[in-house]
């Protein structure tokens, strides 16, 4: 069979030239530098993903990258980016990031509990800890994926923070990855939670854009969790441009014992790709994905998970409702390893999908890859319209078609988040939902009229 | 009061015609039982004065207090004073029973042009309604009938037609699925809603619901249309007799 070297597309040959014109003041030592120098290689040989490739199949970035924006250079703290932050209603330990990079004066430094400590990403590429190169390269299963290669050839700035051994925290830590959206630009950012032993801790990501220039945003984050640890990983992905085009890269080892639980949310936010890596480094952990896309107009989110189960007595479970209407598209591709030597391993995988109308689409591909004999695995895909009779129940009791299509779409949305242990993100994941329900709810009354 | 005239209706989807030239009325104040074999329209022509999308009306009309209804969306009939309490009520995970109810009542309201009840008014409400039907607290809010057994699921019927107090009730096979005891309970819940202001359609295949919810009236439907018209010894004479005579399918 003949090799074909794929003809270099214009995004691909900027991307080049952005590195080779940032690499020399990309933070790093030595052996960060080898990292950057790999995977950039790596991304060179192989280009953007595009739908030839399994795992990118439904989102051809290729395509979707016709050219690559400008890397955005500095803190942009404009008066929008202030405004969104004041509107941000989350108690809890505030590390903002603008445009990638880390913003220490719009950051909660003052209030960083105890046990807790906080540098920038770019600190602690320069720092001379050994295991550094470790931590960022994270789960194997996600080694060969361009795009997280191309995160960690460019990554600027993020946070890093470390949760020592048997800290439990009452608030949540919260990474607000905030874009000023003044200019098209692109943004590598990379962050980094490591959860000591028997630790407690929530986490919460929001990734949003203040201005309305649609940005090209490929960021990162390692999660270690430590043995016994209890740790909640809640991603809300919104406000974005249209236009915009996300990939946001999780990577998870966890530990001995440990409760491990990610969620995100993704509205309004244009193009997102999110890719979860996750592996199980100790026996008897539970870890749980799950997520709620909201999607309309020709939005496009995919969830694609690879979940390692290197271990015995490892038990997942995945959940993902996705709400389409529009011309949009859903995408959910989960893969389920279990090595050979992982027996008593307990998976359980759901994505389910209601389509509003003609012309949204929602692409299902659960995967099972099983080497153990003594396993209990399971999945389920959905795609379905909302429940008629459902409907005529609550419209006979009085609710108009709208408010009671809202219920049952809530309600629907929700059952993905009702494990989120801290109340107010819990809340405010709940009034993002209630808030794009609203907004669809309005829409249809006007068209209606 | 109900009027129902020349009433057919087929499926939507299918040339089935199931309402054959219904006639039919329920005047203010009057208990009228219908009875029926299985299949002679019973349910559906609950469904369509309801206003279930899945018929299509091709003839007649259908009134309440004077107003034809088929124009009507099934909420704006709700507001307008129709209650069908279901054979087989939905289950709605994620609706907690009490977040339903209140929107329920306050959508009914501001159809009406009233203002929102408030939240005391409302629980208070709430709680002498179900202390009536013998309905727990923790049923109230759990996820609307999401696991409750067949009783708690007809009680939480009769709850919500206490609550939103129409003038029109229509009890679709309401004694389906009871036991003896659910079914005094049920029964009771509805009596005492008998109202000189308010009709009541009881469907219903047995008479033993009839022993309990006394009627006014009984007709008897086959194939679509009302058969036979009397009083509440009709539905004795159909228990002794059987519906053989009208139809019924083997």
């Amino acid at each position: 069979m003949a090799i074909v070297t794929p003809l270099k597309t214009a995004a691909e040959q900027q991307l080049a030239q952005q590195y080779a014109d940032a690499k020399a003041e990309l933070p790093g030592g030595p052996a960060v530098r080898k990292l950057r120098e790999d995977a950039f290689a790596g991304f060179e040989a192989k280009g953007l993903p595009h739908r030839r490739l399994e795992s990118w199949r439904y989102t051809d970035l290729r395509t979707l990258l016709r050219e690559a924006r400008p890397l955005a250079d500095g803190v942009k703290a404009t008066d929008a980016v202030k405004a969104r932050l004041a509107a941000l209603k989350l108690d809890g330990l505030r590390l903002v990031l603008v445009d990638g990079v880390f913003a220490a004066e719009l950051s909660d430094l003052d209030g960083i509990p105890e046990g807790v400590s906080v540098q920038s990403l770019a600190d602690a590429l320069v720092s001379p800890r050994e295991d550094l190169t470790r931590i960022l390269s994270g789960p194997s299963v996600g080694a060969d994926d361009t795009g997280l290669m191309l995160n960690t050839a460019l990554m600027r700035d993020g946070v890093f923070v470390e949760i020592a051994d048997g800290v439990e925290l009452a608030k949540p830590v919260v990474i607000v990855s905030l874009s000023s959206g003044v200019e098209e630009r692109s943004v590598f950012h990379r962050s980094a939670v490591l959860a000591g032993a028997e630790s407690k801790a929530t986490v919460v990501e929001v990734s949003e854009t203040a201005g309305d220039a649609a940005q090209q945003i490929n960021g990162a984050i390692v999660i270690e969790t430590g043995d016994g640890s209890e740790i909640q990983h809640i991603r809300l992905v919104t406000r974005q441009a249209a236009a915009s085009v996300q990939v946001q890269s999780l990577l998870a080892t966890i530990g001995a014992q440990a409760k491990f639980d990610s969620f995100a949310l993704v509205c309004n936010a244009g193009t997102v790709r999110q890719q979860h890596f996750v592996r199980y480094a100790g026996e008897h952990s539970e870890m749980g994905l799950r997520g709620v896309n909201l999607l309309g107009g020709s939005e496009h989110s995919d969830v694609t998970l690879v979940v390692d189960h290197e271990v015995p007595h490892g038990t997942s479970r995945e959940l993902f409702k996705s709400i389409i209407g529009g011309e949009a598209t859903g995408v959910f591709q989960g893969k389920v390893i279990v090595r050979p030597h992982a027996q008593k391993t307990d998976g359980g995988m759901k994505s389910n999908a209601l389509l509003l109308n003609e012309g949204a689409s929602m692409f299902n591909k659960p995967e099972l890859e099983i080497f153990a004999d003594d396993v209990v695995c399971g999945h389920g895909a959905t795609v379905a319209q909302i429940d008629g009779d459902q409907l005529f129940y609550l419209m006979a009791r009085g609710l108009p078609r709208p408010q009671a299509e809202a219920l049952v779409l809530q309600a629907f949305a929700g059952e993905a988040a009702e494990f989120i242990a801290d109340e107010s993100v819990r809340e405010l994941v709940m009034s993002e939902v209630e808030a794009w329900l609203a907004a669809r709810e309005a829409n249809s009354q006007v068209s209606t009229v | 009061m109900l009027e129902i005239r020349n009433l057919v209706v087929k499926i939507a989807d299918e040339d089935k015609q199931i309402l054959n030239g219904l006639n039919l009325t329920v005047n203010d104040g009057e208990v009228a039982a219908i009875m029926g074999p299985n299949g002679s329209g019973k349910s559906t022509l609950s469904y369509v004065i309801a206003g279930k999308e899945d018929y299509e009306v091709l003839e007649g009309e259908i009134l309440l207090n004077g107003e034809n209804v088929l124009e009507m969306e099934a909420d704006q009939r709700a507001a307008a004073g129709i209650f069908l309490a279901f054979q087989y009520p939905l289950e709605i995970p994620g609706v907690a029973t009490m977040t339903f109810l209140k929107a329920a009542m306050n959508a009914q309201r501001k159809a009406r042009g009233e203002a929102e009840l408030l939240t005391p008014d409302f629980i208070k409400q709430v709680n002498a309604a179900a202390d009536k039907l013998g309905i727990a607290k923790d049923m109230l809010r759990r996820p609307l009938n999401v696991g409750f057994s067949g009783g708690e699921k007809k009680r939480m019927e009769i709850l919500q037609m206490a609550l939103l107090s129409p003038s029109m009730c229509i009890l679709d096979e309401t004694d389906s699925g009871l036991d003896i005891d659910a079914l005094r309970i049920v029964a009771e819940g509805v009596n005492a809603l008998r109202d000189k202001s308010r009709g009541f359609l009881v469907i219903t295949h047995y008479q033993r619901l009839l022993d309990h919810i006394v009627p006014d009236t009984v007709h008897v439907m086959s194939q679509g249309k009302i058969v036979r018209t009397g009083g509440k010894e009709l539905a004795l004479e159909l228990e002794k007799s059987g519906y053989a005579s009208y139809g019924e399918a083997a």
